[in-house]
């Protein structure tokens, strides 16, 4: 299977689990409803995505953006999934019962970004103190204790 | 200077095997050469403390050598940017090191904060908002020569402590700096 014929596979599934697929440099790109994040991981577990390289997110501003890059070690091809997350209330399913890499990661994205993964076994601050308010990479984070550098520096 | 510190000399001059020195001045003289360190190595600059360690420049010489448990040792060398989240770890250990101990901050980030003084809300900034610092080595990272002036000059401290209860020598907890927390700079 090249990664050619990885698209095609993908682009025959249904746009509930899949709603573009296209080219990214030489790596699939699929876009996915928040909502089937798991049933399309589960998908791609199948046709051999057995590797979960990394998991952000960004900030789009009006919402998130959950970026995962997938790896396949029996296809030599390498993937991104992304799916759009509501920025109210943030919350996306957990991919650990798929890939169990997704446990620390995910709980880094929780850290830094506020985005709630259902069914994550250990949801809780990775990086930051438990007590630590706010999501410090969101674009509208504000702390009062940073001290922001002066223009002639 | 104490008759301790030149040994060898006051021996092989006339006179006789007996040297005459307070208590004070012996322990303190034997402390100050073998300073057992705790390598608080959390960030780069661990790398030039353990380059120091090593035979290239060979702290051993210096009588301080890394120990791995900080119930073992005198001084505690922070070296790397210290975190809001390691800041407890750090304090829990520095907690555990035996009476009379020291402290070495190696390093911008532990002296100041550093390059994460400005527009970072994870770093401590400088070790001594939390710990009496002793030493400061400023660099990023300081060389090992700099690491090893620092323990020289920290021997004069410590020649300095009394074994006396009520002569202790009593360091006092620096403050964190005015306006450290609240000092919007803009």
């Amino acid at each position: 299977m090249t990664t050619h014929d990885v698209r095609h596979h993908l682009a025959g599934l249904s746009p509930e689990l899949c709603a573009r697929v296209s080219d990214h440099f030489d790596d699939v790109m699929i876009e996915v409803p928040s909502e089937n994040v798991l049933q399309t991981a589960r998908e791609l577990l199948e046709i051999g995505f057995d590797r979960l390289g990394m998991v952000t997110a960004v900030d789009r501003g009006d919402e998130f953006e959950m970026v995962y890059r997938i790896t396949s070690r029996s296809l030599s091809c390498s993937a991104f999934v992304k799916a759009r997350v509501s920025r109210v209330e943030p919350s996306v399913a957990s991919l650990v019962p798929v890939w169990p890499a997704a446990n620390w990661q995910e709980r880094e994205v929780w850290d830094l970004f506020g985005i709630d993964f259902t069914g994550h076994p250990d949801m809780r601050r990775i990086l930051l103190p438990e007590e630590w308010p706010g999501w410090p990479l969101r674009k509208d984070y504000d702390d009062p204790n940073v001290i922001r550098r002066p223009d002639y520096i | 200077m104490a008759i301790v510190d030149n040994i060898g000399t006051a021996l092989s001059g006339s006179g006789g095997s007996v040297i005459l020195t307070s208590v004070d001045k012996l322990v303190g003289w034997s402390r100050g050469q073998s300073l057992w360190a705790f390598p608080m190595g959390t960030a780069c600059c661990a790398m030039e403390l353990i380059a120091a360690s090593f035979n290239k420049f060979d702290f051993d010489r210096l009588g301080t050598f890394p120990r791995p448990d900080p119930r073992h040792t005198d001084v505690m060398i922070l070296a790397g940017t210290i975190t809001e989240k390691m800041k407890p770890a750090v304090k829990l250990l520095y907690d555990q090191m035996p009476e009379p101990k020291w402290v070495v901050a190696m390093g911008n980030c532990t002296v100041s904060g550093g390059i994460f003084y400005y527009d970072t809300y994870s770093v401590v900034r400088g070790a001594d908002t939390f710990l009496p610092v002793d030493v400061y080595i400023a660099g990023c990272p300081p060389r090992p020569e700099s690491l090893q002036d620092g323990i020289i000059q920290l021997r004069e401290l410590v020649k300095e402590e009394s074994i006396a209860p009520g002569k202790r020598h009593e360091r006092k907890m620096v403050l964190p700096r005015e306006g450290a927390a609240d000092g919007d700079v803009q």
